[in-house]
């Protein structure tokens, strides 16, 4: 295009490309640095509140499951508790059952509902002292061991202790494989 | 005058908006007039996306995403609100309507092979798309928030947690904290109808779009494989020379079979109504019988069935795997014949993958490794099988009922079956291996030797030994 203006015009013309060339090259990267900046400024509370609960550590609580004399020696009784995370708009989600066994006077095994399959909730039935799970199948004895099913262990347990004559436990995440170890 | 005036206002809107100009060459583009009865399910799938998309939105407009209220909106918006219940029950039976017609569709892509060369990427899109589809599912059956949702959850976070390492956070990230809670439900109901939709309708696009770029596939003939080369070229001069306008040619069978079925699900939903709620979400109610949805139901049955040491590879590898190879299907034989008849072993493939999804969704709705959880005091002892047996194989039956074996052994049909029925089993085993078996157990049955007296458990093997065929005597010690 430019070979049938003149020498001088096509210099003149030159020297401004370059120069205007250079502005849009100075301007495009900063646009790019600028927007990148603004990005990451809008980026990290975004990701921060998506992976939020992954990164908090939420501990665990100890809570009262009630005066120890209620738990009949030999006997696996269910109890129930309020999830100490809960929030006013987690409805009836947040309570939480577990199977209390009184092995002998201030002995106990607290398990969670659980099932260490995949987490369905089994039922006790004293008179064959096995815990069932309705989902495939899984059965365990009196002590939480594994009997039989698909599960890869035992029933998970609650840290439990007794104070003041009353039974605590240790709570706060829905039990699984990684978090309570055997 | 008025049709002149209606004309001028056509043309009027034509000129400045160009929309017939935009859209009649892709209404009347050619396509193969092979293309026929096959090529519906698409169609039909797109319609239900559709359906999906327009009740979905009329729900949310009710529907409370709140774990305190979720619930009971739904009951709510089944009695109270107008039609609620039908809008309801059109969404839910759509949802599987259109995992239908997506699984007939891809079977039909795969079975004529259309996603060789140059259609991979309509078929990689596709395969987006279907996952997609599961996941609004599994993401709708949430917001039912009922006890199958909650322990549907519990589920799917023990099995997010068996991945190595990172487990605990991924599940944390799933249920939105350490334990399944109102944020839970509020990230699901935002995956449903933000994210996954939003997804869904993007590559929707880009799915029709590359139908569009490629062309609707000819119906695959025996002798003429796809050569890289060549194939293009025939195929624009096969389709402009024999070729019939989309529109009005083939889209007449695409209305009539989605209108068919649109008519068939609207029946389907007013005949079974809403589907769900379950039982209130209430996690210290452990009476409950967690059921996954009907799309799932082949997962749950594979879940139940494999033997727990292969579990890791099930739960995350197997899947991988099985997303990747549909990945990769488009680059092996990706030129070559379509013809179902020269590819017996894809076909095979197909045959064998259909028959397992079917049986497994099968088992998985008669569930057959449950026990019955009211088995031992619901169903009564067969009355025949207590004549004429003395008072200590009599005590024998009560202890059979009260130890719950019913929960897993049936007798006259009735009962569990995760273990045998007992009706002839005095036949199979002696005394002696009897009472071995309910001692120590074995196979898939727990030991029962601390949890029965010995008197008991004496007791149930005289009763169990009256149980043999009268033409078969009891089975000797030994023998
Ligand atoms: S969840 Fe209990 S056996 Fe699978």
């Amino acid at each position: 295009m430019i070979n049938k203006s003149n020498p001088s015009d096509e210099q003149a013309r030159c020297r401004g490309c370059e120069c205007e060339g250079a502005r849009r090259d100075f301007m495009l990267k900063a646009g790019i640095g600028i927007m990148g900046v603004g990005a990451i400024a809008a980026g990290l509370p975004i990701l921060g509140f998506v992976i939020g609960p992954a990164a908090s550590a939420e501990g665990l609580v100890w809570i009262d499951l009630g005066p120890t004399d209620q738990f009949p020696q030999g006997q696996t009784r269910f109890g129930e508790f309020v999830d100490p995370h809960a929030a006013p708009t987690d409805g009836l989600t947040t309570r939480t059952g577990c199977w209390i066994r009184c092995i002998a006077l201030g002995s106990f095994q607290v398990f969670s509902v659980n099932c260490a399959h995949l987490g369905c909730p089994v039922r006790w039935f004293e008179q064959s002292k096995l815990f069932l799970c309705p989902c495939h199948g899984g059965a365990y004895y009196e002590d939480g061991s594994r009997a039989s099913g698909p599960p890869p262990r035992g029933l998970f347990e609650f840290p439990w202790r007794v104070d003041n004559g009353r039974l605590h436990i240790q709570v706060g995440i829905l039990p699984g494989l990684e978090d309570v170890k055997p | 005058m008025i049709i002149s005036l209606i004309r001028s206002v056509a043309a009027w809107c034509e000129d400045r908006t160009g929309l017939g100009a935009l859209i009649g060459p892709i209404l009347t583009h050619k396509v193969p007039k092979s293309a026929t009865w096959w090529y519906v399910f698409g169609s039909a799938t797109l319609m239900f996306f559709m359906l999906q998309v327009v009740t979905g939105i009329c729900l949310a407009t009710v529907y409370a995403p709140s774990a305190s209220e979720g619930w009971n909106n739904l009951h709510y918006i089944d009695s109270s609100v107008p039609y609620g219940w039908l809008l309801r029950a059109i969404h839910g039976w759509s949802s599987n309507a259109m995992i239908v017609m997506m699984v007939l569709h891809m079977g039909q892509v795969f079975i004529h092979a259309t996603y060789k060369f140059p259609r991979e990427l309509t078929w990689i899109v596709g395969v987006v798309l279907c996952l997609l589809t599961f996941g609004l599912a599994f993401t709708g059956q949430v917001m039912r928030w009922d006890q199958d949702a909650y322990w549907g959850l519990g589920i799917g976070a023990s099995i997010a947690e068996r991945i190595p390492l990172i487990g605990s956070q991924v599940r944390a990230l799933v249920l939105g904290g350490p334990i399944i809670s109102g944020e839970t439900l509020n990230r699901f109901f935002a995956l449903h109808v933000f994210v996954l939709p939003g997804l869904m309708i993007g590559l929707v696009g880009w799915h029709l779009m590359l139908v569009l770029r490629h062309g609707i596939s000819e119906m695959p003939r025996a002798g003429e494989p796809v050569v890289r080369s060549t194939y293009r070229a025939d195929f624009e001069k096969r389709v402009h020379a024999t070729g019939v306008p989309f529109w009005p040619d083939a889209a007449k069978r695409d209305l009539v079979f989605c209108g068919l079925a649109l008519i068939a699900l609207v029946v389907i939903a007013m005949w079974n109504g809403p589907i769900g709620p379950g039982g209130i979400p209430d996690p210290t109610i452990i009476d409950t019988n967690p059921r996954p949805d009907l799309p799932f139901l082949w997962i749950f049955g594979a879940v139940s069935l494999i033997p727990p040491s292969i579990e890791v590879f099930a739960f995350l590898i197997a899947p991988a795997l099985l997303i990747v190879g549909l990945f990769a299907i488009p680059f092996f034989g990706n030129q070559g014949e379509r013809a179902p008849s020269k590819r017996p072993i894809m076909i095979l493939g197909v045959v064998l993958a259909s028959t397992a999804v079917g049986v497994l969704t099968f088992q998985g709705a008669t569930s057959p490794w449950s026990p019955v959880m009211d088995g031992w005091s619901a169903l009564p002892t067969p009355t025949e099988y207590l004549a004429g047996r003395t008072p200590l194989e009599r005590s024998g039956a009560t202890v059979l009922q009260f130890a719950q074996c019913r929960n897993c052994h049936s007798l006259g049909g009735e009962g569990g079956l995760r273990g045998p029925p007992l009706d002839d089993v005095g036949g199979r085993l002696s005394y002696d291996q009897l009472i071995r078996q309910v001692q120590q157990g074995g196979g898939n049955m727990p030991a029962y030797g601390k949890n029965l007296s010995s008197a008991q458990t004496d007791a149930v093997v005289r009763f169990l030994s009256t149980l043999h065929p009268s033409n078969r005597p009891s089975a000797k010690t030994g023998g």
